[in-house]
């Protein structure tokens, strides 16, 4: 087992969103959420309500929106030009949409891991450490140092025994795999309360894929996870919950089903859900 | 569907090898054809710089010395005495007046004789070439001509060149005031250009919404780096000479040039050379900015940083190497520029240092070309010290601009 899980949780001085902690509310609730980009509806009419401390999958063929519903859980997706969302995005019970609520608070509390491994150009330590700094982490009184931090959140992504003698090395000299999981540890650092990844194994070999699920099977004792993939058996693997998504005639995302993992899987109650997952559509 | 398509392919390689031994060709004889040219521009440079002077005295160093003891090897104050002698006292006094003579040391002592009594004059230099290839026939024809000349080798780029401000004797002349100018004008549009071209490219980039008003904004930035050098001169001229005169010389800090700057200042010339490349600037930080992968703003901004940190921290720091390139390279583009300098008002004479912002001003360029311009070949000796001057000050900007981007793509 990783050895220093009894770590005291650092602090961190950013003001958070306001809003009622209700233990057993979702993680996300999505309610009727529709994204354009331009005139193009991209994602239309989702609701979904996402467990805490479980694995989400959102999977569906190419051009479904998946990536698009995941970005819009962290408001990343408005960064891209000419996006809009409409309707409610609900984290802890309070809307992320709502217009007194700045994305960069959102952001903080909701960490993202990307497609292709994004390293910045810097240390393999200032990586991790960078956006904990960022965040006003503070040490003494008995929350951890930097440095401490920094191992905590290697050894959660199992990255540490593979660069614990090179901290100071580049981000960028890690091999694929590794560089995703330093971008897991990076995020972990923030001490998000959901991680979304969006195809976080799509770029790498089977046995890289492999300890990214058996590392998220690992963070999901703490996070919420949420991942996007197009690969069904990644999915079928590592996630508790799946939604599944379709495209509409007029090329828009929809969500067809969602449930757990293994009705979705075994027992699928829509038609089109079981002619994708056994590789009919798709 | 037909089975029995059968393609025929005539591969003819050895045409195809011989357009390939053309093109290659072509290109090895245009670079050849840009290195002829590169080396005819040096040689011609080189073949002013150096080469013999016939020079009379007006007074001979031979009547100038003391028992027996020539000029050269006299103590300072029998120096003295010769300066005393020689001069009016009224001229004696105000040499007096600037720097006390007599802690003066003897060689600038010598120097002081040489230039106010001895009163050397140049009749005539000739080329490098002809320096080293006609030698006798110079000789012969400088003893014919000048009987009572010296025949000596100048080097035209020397220490009193560098020291000297202009004068109208090209023995005294020269760059001091020039470079001195120069040097003011560029700092004043690198403390101007610089950070406004860098925030202009930032706004543009990652701040601008893209809209018709911003794209039609850009397309504009680019047209303007290609607008002629002399059109930026009649708007410095327009702007900073005459409508903000109380502004650029000065008036209205009370620190207005006695001699009556009116505008045409040192301030003028370096902020009309900062509209000049402030384009080039802002097109070249922006490249250096668009090459920043977007991964990483999306990384940092996923961590929870806000733009601006995003910027500070990522956007910056892996653009920087191509921004200063970008900038450095406007900047020698600025110090060679001569047309909108002389629309702005450089002095083409000045015999005082430039000593400040609000002070009248000429620059190399400037000063190269009222040399060429003027009859006596000994001036033509000394424009080519000072392009060459001109030519090192710029190829050390470029070294630099490589130094600062290696530095930069050494850290990670």
């Amino acid at each position: 087992m990783l050895s220093s899980t009894s770590i005291a949780l650092p602090v961190f001085q950013t003001r958070s969103i306001e809003g009622v902690n209700i233990d057993h509310a979702p993680a996300i609730e999505a309610r009727d959420l529709n994204v354009y980009y331009g005139h193009f509806q991209a994602v239309k009419g989702i609701n979904l309500k996402i467990e805490q401390r479980q694995v989400t999958a959102i999977i569906g063929p190419s051009g479904c929106g998946k990536s698009t519903v995941l970005r819009t859980f962290n408001r990343m997706n408005e960064l891209l030009p000419e996006a809009r969302t409409t309707g409610e995005v609900l984290f802890m019970g309070q809307n992320i949409y709502a217009p007194d609520v700045s994305p960069v608070e959102v952001r903080r509390r909701i960490g993202m891991v990307f497609q292709k491994a994004n390293p910045f150009p810097r240390s393999i330590y200032e990586n991790v450490a960078w956006g904990a700094c960022l965040n006003g982490f503070m040490t003494g009184l008995g929350a951890p140092s930097m440095d401490e931090w920094v191992e905590h959140c290697l050894r959660k992504a199992a990255l540490w025994d593979e660069v614990k003698d090179k901290l100071k090395a580049s981000g960028l000299s890690l091999s694929g795999g590794q560089q995703q999981r330093l971008c897991i540890a990076r995020t972990i650092a923030i001490q998000p309360e959901i991680i979304l990844m969006d195809e976080p194994a799509s770029a790498l070999d089977p046995i890289a894929t492999l300890k990214i699920e058996e590392l998220m099977r690992e963070l999901v004792k703490e996070y919420t996870i949420i991942v996007v993939t197009h690969n069904m058996q990644q999915a079928a693997r590592v996630s508790d919950y799946t939604a599944f998504l379709t495209v509409t005639p007029e090329r828009s995302g929809v969500l067809v089903e969602y449930g757990p993992t293994r009705q979705i899987f075994m027992n699928p109650r829509d038609r089109r859900t079981e002619d994708y997952i056994t590789g009919r559509y798709g | 569907m037909n089975a029995h398509l059968t393609p025929v392919f005539q591969v003819n390689f050895p045409s195809r090898y011989r357009s390939g031994r053309l093109a290659r060709w072509v290109f090895q004889f245009s670079t050849l054809l840009g290195i002829a040219l590169l080396a005819l521009l040096m040689f011609t440079i080189l073949d002013g710089l150096m080469g013999y002077a016939a020079m009379t005295d007006k007074v001979s160093r031979e009547s100038l010395a003391v028992d027996n003891v020539p000029l050269e090897a006299l103590s300072s104050a029998q120096l003295l005495g010769i300066l005393q002698a020689n001069l009016s006292s009224n001229a004696y006094q105000t040499l007096d007046n600037q720097q006390t003579l007599a802690e003066l040391s003897r060689s600038r002592l010598y120097t002081l004789v040489v230039d106010r009594v001895v009163k050397p004059r140049v009749d005539e230099t000739w080329s490098l070439t002809e320096s080293l290839f006609k030698r006798d026939e110079i000789f012969t024809r400088a003893a014919q001509q000048y009987p009572d000349a010296r025949i000596e080798w100048k080097f035209w780029l020397n220490s009193k060149f560098l020291a000297s401000a202009a004068s109208s004797d090209p023995l005294q002349a020269g760059v001091r005031s020039a470079l001195l100018g120069s040097l003011w004008t560029i700092l004043i549009t690198i403390l101007f250009a610089f950070p406004v071209g860098v925030g202009a490219a930032i706004y543009l980039e990652e701040y601008a919404p893209d809209n018709a008003l911003n794209r039609v904004l850009k397309t504009n930035i680019t047209n303007l780096a290609g607008v002629p050098s002399i059109v930026y001169g009649m708007l410095g001229l327009a702007i900073f000479v005459r409508t903000l005169q109380s502004i650029t010389s000065g008036a209205l800090f009370g620190a207005a040039d006695p001699a009556g700057a009116t505008g045409r200042t040192v301030l003028s010339a370096g902020l009309t050379l900062a509209l000049l490349v402030l384009p080039l600037i802002i097109i070249n930080a922006q490249e250096a900015i668009r090459t920043v992968p977007n991964s990483l703003r999306q990384a940092s901004l996923g961590l929870g940083a806000t733009k601006w940190q995003t910027i500070w921290h990522h956007v910056l720091p892996n653009a920087i190497s191509g921004i200063l390139t970008g900038a450095i390279l406007a900047i020698s583009r600025a110090i060679g520029e001569t047309a909108p300098l002389v629309v702005v008002g450089a002095a083409t004479f000045l015999n005082f240092d430039p000593n400040g912002p609000f002070s009248r001003f000429s620059t190399l360029p400037i000063q190269i070309y009222q040399w060429t311009s003027r009859a006596q070949g000994e001036f033509r000796n000394l424009a080519a010290a000072a392009i060459l001057l001109l030519l090192v000050m710029l190829l050390s900007l470029n070294a630099s601009a490589i130094l600062l981007r290696n530095r930069f793509r050494s850290k990670i």
